[in-house]
């Protein structure tokens, strides 16, 4: 289909906007009007959209396939992402290849929206390398494990493309929890400091392991970022059209010199921190099934269906297209090799390093040992 | 005496320690509801309460610098660090706040802090989770720094900590937390700055301390079959170091070999290399030796794999040849 996505409130007398956040498609799937963001995304087509819900189930069949692999030894450790498809691919959508991500380690659907290839998403939980690609392939660099370090990378990248006079973005991807960090703070005052063209994105998943939101924040995240000069947006996570929305004013604002903004997707962490956590300790089930209801997946399938794009005939190739990927996927896992013991002490540093040198020496003539 | 895992030790360690003095508190990362992501603090913040066993927001340099502000007030603030490689963003703090407050006040204020820090590799973790950073705090004058490797010791050790006026850094070796062992709450055990003699021997001491003294164990077994006795320190704390024991050991051996996880340059073993190169000199028959990590980050799980299994083995065969 070529038309565009339309614009509407559906029923008459139903509030045109939400007031707790941007939101263009509600969890049933209707469109709703919003003055200030539907121009963003006024261009997108159904086609688009069906490609973005394309998207949707092959980053979340990639994660179901994950934890089905740490399940069954494959993997040390998976950090799940179900439930945040719509804010990862929603926003990394939209970026261009000259932009730059840094992430932490939740962000595999933004990492495969970039390109990563299927094994290298898993190199690192499966314990055979230190990281999983080459930033530089894929605009994006391996994710960050110290909480919030990488927000102050993002505005240094940025700062650079600036006094580059390029029009790249970088993007800063981090959590709810994060935001209480010190680098996270130190990171929103340099770049409004120095104009940055950052975007802090923030996925409020509602949980930082088993630590509610509200002990990192007594009021919406997002109005935190006026207080260090950024401008910020709060929207529906679980809504991809909104996500897209956003980000494309976010990056607007950047390329035109406009400097940092900090958008809050609103969204919640569905499955265990990682593969290692018990939910069942602190996750109130009621609250977690009132959040299914709000899927992301699903309000883009029953749109589509009323907009007559998603057929049966599409909905199956989809699907058959995730079930394809997720084969390839496990065989690029199984097939991962483990490093050779003496690459161990590969890239300690760029240069030769004498003490290195010399480890490396004793560490090569003591395994030989064992051939005599 | 009940017998009890170490995570289980240290768990009842501080049920004894919050139970005793009411100005101990509690706080960390995960700590409540979740009992830590090693189940140490499992079920105290449902008797003892949110006030005193606290979920901190996600931020280390707060945690130490909120405790820092407790000691001043009056309180014994015990903080859970996540993990070892987790402990950085509070560096700051401990360095330069929490080891020099009581010189810079001329002693006025006291820093009775305790640090918890699981720390040390094996258990197959992802970068950040394997670290042994004891050497940084070992370095820096203000701080005790001490480690366990039994239940026993874990449970002692962590109320003779907390009850130090001094701020103590608690190394915990993460890959014995399932370890288990007798533990008697009430035993009067050795002091936590002076080594233990595990395991006496006459030909070589081998010094060492937390995860690597199962380890240590296991090689002084495998060269008593050889022929060769091994007298096995654990050192139990990195500062001050009981060379006196150490010392002693030496001068009987004539033979010194340490091991520990963290990397070479800079560790804990040149420090003792060192002293006791001095302090034994006319003993000693053969230069110490340091059987340590490599100067490399801490590996991937599958690298680990390799270097674990082989370092009993790797111990054994440089001990050997020390001997023979
Ligand atoms: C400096 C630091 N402290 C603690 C941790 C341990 N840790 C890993 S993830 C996490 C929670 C992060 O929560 P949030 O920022 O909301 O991201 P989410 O996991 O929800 O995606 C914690 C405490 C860490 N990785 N780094
Ligand atoms: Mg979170």
């Amino acid at each position: 289909m070529s038309t565009t996505v339309p614009a509407k409130a559906q029923k008459t007398g139903e509030k045109k906007q939400n007031p707790e956040f941007v939101q263009l498609l509600d969890p049933q799937g209707i469109r709703l009007a919003d003055d200030l963001y539907d121009p963003w995304v006024s261009d997108v087509t159904g086609d688009q959209l069906a490609s973005l819900y394309e998207d949707l189930i092959i980053v979340r069949r990639i994660d179901t396939e994950a934890t089905a692999l740490q399940r069954q030894g494959e993997l040390g450790l998976w950090p799940p992402l179900l439930g945040q498809e719509a804010a990862q691919v929603g926003s990394a959508r939209t970026l261009r290849p000259d932009d730059f991500v840094f992430s932490s380690y939740r962000e595999n659907a933004v990492a495969y929206c970039r390109g990563v290839k299927l094994p290298d998403l898993v190199r690192v939980w499966r314990g055979t390398a230190a990281s999983g690609w080459d930033p530089f392939s894929v605009g994006m660099a391996t994710p960050a494990v110290i909480i919030g370090a990488q927000t102050l990378h993002a505005t240094g990248y940025a700062v650079g493309c600036k006094m580059d006079g390029a029009d790249s973005v970088a993007v800063a991807y981090f959590g709810d929890g994060a935001t209480s960090e010190g680098d996270v703070s130190e990171a929103m005052i340099f770049a409004a400091s120095f104009k940055a063209p950052v975007i802090f994105f923030c996925q409020n998943n509602q949980w930082a392991i088993s630590e509610p939101v509200g002990l990192q924040a007594q009021r919406p995240i997002a109005d935190r970022a006026p207080g260090f000069g950024i401008p910020s947006i709060r929207v529906d996570g679980n809504d991809v059209l909104a996500v897209m929305a956003a980000t494309r004013s976010a990056l607007d604002r950047a390329r035109n010199g406009g400097g940092p903004t900090f958008i809050e997707a609103v969204t919640y962490r569905r499955g265990p921190h990682t593969t290692s956590d018990d939910p069942s300790r602190y996750v109130d089930p009621v609250v977690a099934k009132e959040w299914e209801a709000r899927d992301p997946i699903m309000r883009v399938e029953a749109f589509l269906r009323s907009e007559g794009v998603l057929t049966d005939e599409l909905a199956a190739s989809i699907q058959d297209r995730a079930d394809q990927v997720a084969a390839e996927f496990r065989a690029g896992c199984l097939g991962l090799k483990n490093p050779e013991p003496l690459s161990v002490f590969d890239n300690v540093y760029a240069t030769e390093h004498t003490g290195i040198a010399r480890q490396k020496s004793q560490y090569k003539a003591y395994l030989e040992g064992f051939d005599k | 005496m009940t017998e009890l895992t170490l995570a289980k030790a240290l768990g009842s360690g501080l049920r004894r320690a919050l139970t005793d003095d009411d100005k101990v508190v509690l706080l960390g990362e995960d700590i409540g509801k979740l009992g830590g992501v090693f189940r140490v603090t499992d079920g105290l913040q449902r008797d003892f309460g949110p006030d005193r066993v606290i979920d901190t927001p996600l931020a280390e340099a707060g945690i130490i610098g909120m405790a820092v502000g407790l000691a001043f007030r009056g309180y014994r603030p015990v903080c859970e660090i996540q993990f070892d490689g987790f402990i950085y963003p509070g560096f700051d703090q401990i360095v330069a706040q929490v080891a020099k407050l009581h010189y810079r006040t001329a002693g006025n204020v006291r820093m009775p802090l305790t640090i918890r820090v699981p720390y040390g590799g094996g258990i197959g973790a992802v970068e950040h989770h394997s670290e042994s950073p004891e050497a940084y705090f070992a370095h820096t004058a203000g701080l005790r720094v001490v480690t366990c490797s039994t239940p026993q010791d874990a449970h002692s050790m962590l109320r003779e900590a907390i009850a130090s006026d001094d701020p103590v850094l608690f190394f915990e070796p993460k890959r014995r937390y399932w370890t288990k062992g007798d533990v008697d709450e009430d035993a009067v055990g050795l002091p936590m700055g002076k080594a233990r003699v595990v395991v006496e021997g006459t030909d070589v001491t081998l010094v060492t301390y937390g995860p690597l003294v199962a380890t240590a164990l296991d090689a002084a077994v495998a060269a008593a079959d050889d022929g060769i006795s091994i007298e096995v320190i654990d050192l139990r704390s990195l500062s001050p170091v009981d060379f006196d024991t150490v010392a002693a050991s030496v001068q009987k051996t004539g033979r010194l070999v340490i091991t520990h996880e963290a990397s070479e340059s800079g560790g804990l073993g040149a420090e003792i290399a060192a002293t006791l190169t001095d302090r034994c000199f006319y003993y000693l028959e053969s230069a110490p030796v340091r059987i340590t990590g490599f100067d490399v980050p801490y590996p991937a799980a599958s690298w680990r794999i390799i270097s674990c299994q082989i370092l009993t083995a790797f111990l054994m065969g440089l001990i050997v040849r020390l001997v023979v």
